[in-house]
């Protein structure tokens, strides 16, 4: 089986997505002779030309405007948003407009349209280049988030949403980018929206996760395994829905729960993880439900040293392991 | 056309190559039907059974005019909330209007989720999806755009007021819209005053129409009282737009004749000179004054028109208030695929 990093993997779905469905096409900022800031769409405009590899112009309302129009009148537009810090211009098109056509029309409307962000920090991008958005978009009914951490996952929820008959939010960590190298099948798959996945089982207690903190959460729970403590990492992969069924049962079968995350935790997915485990395993539990995230600052500093303080590690999960195992 | 604007010119005088005078009189029969129904909706309001209205008096001949220019079996039309005679020209019957109005179950447009003359149509390419002004402008770009990769020849026609034009999604659609040449007609009804605020204090510029230069396509101002004035303009924006020759803006010069809505009260803001004049710009007089001097109708006639509308109303209001309210079960239907019990 090949191994890809993720952006191999979203760039050769864009790619199969486009050549297996002709309404297919991506808008953006760079996207076509650049091939994205990334590199994402590296070679796409050379094969499927300026018509379907759409270069906008400087206006992140604009591209999801469009991009829910052309959804309306037949295509599957893959809107790409530079960095998430500048999505905040488009959030009208989104949050106000496209996740509420469906059920503002009756159904008679859908929107079929992805929107690919690359977010997250640990890139020394300081406060604009760093940004965690997923929480506003996971609050909003009528939209799916998803959040793939491995080129595998990557591949099989981007083609997930750009199949999608409704607005899906994809979030790229962009430190994963080329950092994280997996297997990925060749052939044609999907991974179905809304379902989580032990990226490593374990007996002692459940890290509930997501993105970049998957990868820091298998580190750390190497290292306690070590001192004999059986750490069980499951990444929730969609952010909305969340698999309340799966982060119940894993929360209940271990008996205790430590939520990882790079967002700073007020009013977070962590909040609302602790919530189902709150509500559904309450007397499963062996210890408190623990959370992990950044300090309540905006993120995150452009200095190296602050930086590494804000960001979570798999030193400070390890900690946060240790002391959980320990009550 | 030129890329900058045009004076109002006063062509309704005369037959326009495919505006006949029997077809004036229809469009004129469509405008006093919308008045009537119009002005029954806002009584509706004040009985308590209609919670809003937003009217579109004053604005009913820019809207017949310009439906009238295009093609509603392949175009399509975002409208805005003050398109109430815009949607019964586009086969809207009195029945579905008051539906939505009365938040009853068969609107057809949201299932009454929605305010009135929003969601979407199940007929037309229609749809208004939201209440946040100038969102549609971006959206239409985009459902011009499948069009042009899709090689249809379609118009897409998006509505907006003067409003509307101090958004950003305006320029950037506006913009876009230049750039890639689509097959899109903005259609602005000025009436001169967002809610409260009038235009001077909107924008530094007399004719929204002159924007369009900056955009590189045509802009042209016409008076949106002018049912052949606005239906010459639009036919010509419909033609560039078959053509792949690119965007139009159309400026149509309207008065408001009422508040904003049935919640606003427009002497906290209007002189009373300028609500004594624009009352002598109020599209159905003028019409009914030039199809009578054209002997195209008579004095009888009219009132027959009048009177024919007003029965129309009666029945469709009627009908529609003894229909029930959609109950909580439909309530879950439809927020993604496959969620309720109705998808």
């Amino acid at each position: 089986m090949p191994e890809q990093t993720v952006i191999e993997a979203v760039r050769d779905t864009m790619r199969n997505e486009m050549r297996r469905d002709d309404t297919v096409i991506l808008l953006g900022e760079d996207v076509g002779s650049r091939g994205g800031v990334f590199l994402a769409s590296d070679g796409l405009i050379e094969e499927f030309g300026e018509n379907r590899v759409i270069d906008t112009p400087l206006a992140e309302s604009l591209i999801c405007g469009v991009a829910l129009g052309a959804a309306v009148n037949g295509l599957r537009p893959i809107a790409e948003i530079q960095f998430a810090d500048f999505m905040w211009p488009a959030i009208n098109q989104l949050i106000g407009e496209a996740s509420k056509v469906r059920y503002g029309t009756n159904g008679v409307k859908t929107a079929p349209m992805t929107v690919r962000v690359p977010y997250g920090g640990g890139v020394r991008g300081g406060l604009y280049h760093s940004q965690s958005i997923e929480v506003l978009f996971a609050h909003t009914p009528g939209l799916s988030v998803v959040a793939p951490a491995t080129p595998y996952d990557a591949k099989g929820l981007l083609a997930s949403a750009i199949r999608s008959n409704d607005p899906v939010i994809v979030l790229e960590h962009k430190r994963t980018y080329r950092l994280v190298k997996g297997e990925v099948p060749s052939e044609d798959y999907t991974i179905p929206i809304g379902k989580a996945e032990i990226k490593r089982p374990g007996t002692d207690l459940t890290i509930f996760t997501y993105g970049l903190m998957v990868h820091y959460s298998l580190q750390a729970a190497e290292m306690a395994a070590a001192n004999g403590i059986d750490v069980e990492v499951l990444d929730l992969r969609t952010l909305r829905p969340l698999d309340a069924d799966a982060i119940a049962e894993s929360a209940s079968r271990t008996g205790k729960a430590l939520i990882v995350q790079e967002d700073t935790p007020a009013v977070s997915i962590s909040s609302e993880v602790a919530a189902i485990i709150g509500e559904r395993c309450f007397f499963d539990l062996d210890g408190p439900i623990t959370r992990l995230g950044p300090p309540e600052l905006p993120p995150m500093p452009f200095s190296p040293i602050q930086e590494a303080a804000f960001m979570p590690s798999p030193e400070k999960i390890h900690t946060a392991i240790t002391k959980l195992a320990e009550i | 056309m030129s890329a900058t604007a045009n004076k109002p010119s006063n062509s309704s005088e005369t037959d326009s190559d495919q505006l006949t005078g029997a077809r004036l009189t229809e469009l004129y029969r469509m405008m006093v039907l919308s008045r009537h129904l119009d002005e029954r909706v806002w009584l509706l309001n004040r009985q308590g059974k209609a919670a809003i209205a937003a009217s579109a008096q004053g604005h009913e001949a820019a809207q017949v005019a310009c439906v009238e220019a295009t093609d509603p079996s392949k175009d399509h039309y975002l409208i805005y909330y003050r398109q109430f005679t815009a949607m019964l020209a586009l086969g809207t019957e009195p029945e579905e209007m008051l539906r939505g109005f009365l938040a009853k179950e068969a609107d057809p447009m949201s299932a009454s989720r929605q305010f009135p003359l929003h969601g979407a149509h199940p007929r037309v390419d229609l749809f208004n999806f939201s209440n946040v002004i100038a969102t549609q402008l971006p959206q239409a770009a985009g459902v011009a755009l499948a069009d042009k990769l899709k090689g249809s020849d379609a118009a897409t026609i998006v509505y907006f007021g003067d409003g509307a034009s101090s958004q950003g999604d305006t320029h950037e659609a506006m913009n876009f819209a230049g750039v890639q040449k689509l097959p899109v007609i903005f259609f602005c009804e000025n009436n001169r005053f967002a809610i409260s605020v009038p235009q001077s204090k909107q924008m530094g510029i007399d004719s929204l129409a002159s924007r369009a230069a900056g955009y590189g396509f045509p802009g042209v101002q016409v008076d949106g009282t002018d049912v052949v004035a606005v239906y010459e303009a639009t036919k010509a924006a419909v033609a560039r737009a078959r053509a792949g020759e690119g965007p139009t803006l159309i400026e149509a010069s309207v008065e408001r004749l009422l508040p904003h809505t049935t919640d606003d009260d427009h002497t906290r803001y209007r002189t009373a000179e300028d609500i004594e004049r624009m009352s002598k710009r109020d599209p159905i007089q003028i019409l009914s004054d030039l199809l009578k001097r054209r002997d195209l109708i008579t004095e009888a006639e009219d009132e027959a028109i009048h009177a024919e509308a007003k029965k129309r109303v009666n029945e469709a209001t009627d009908t529609v208030d003894a229909e029930p309210y959609p109950g909580v079960e439909t309530m879950f239907d439809h927020v993604i695929e496959g969620s309720g019990g109705n998808s």
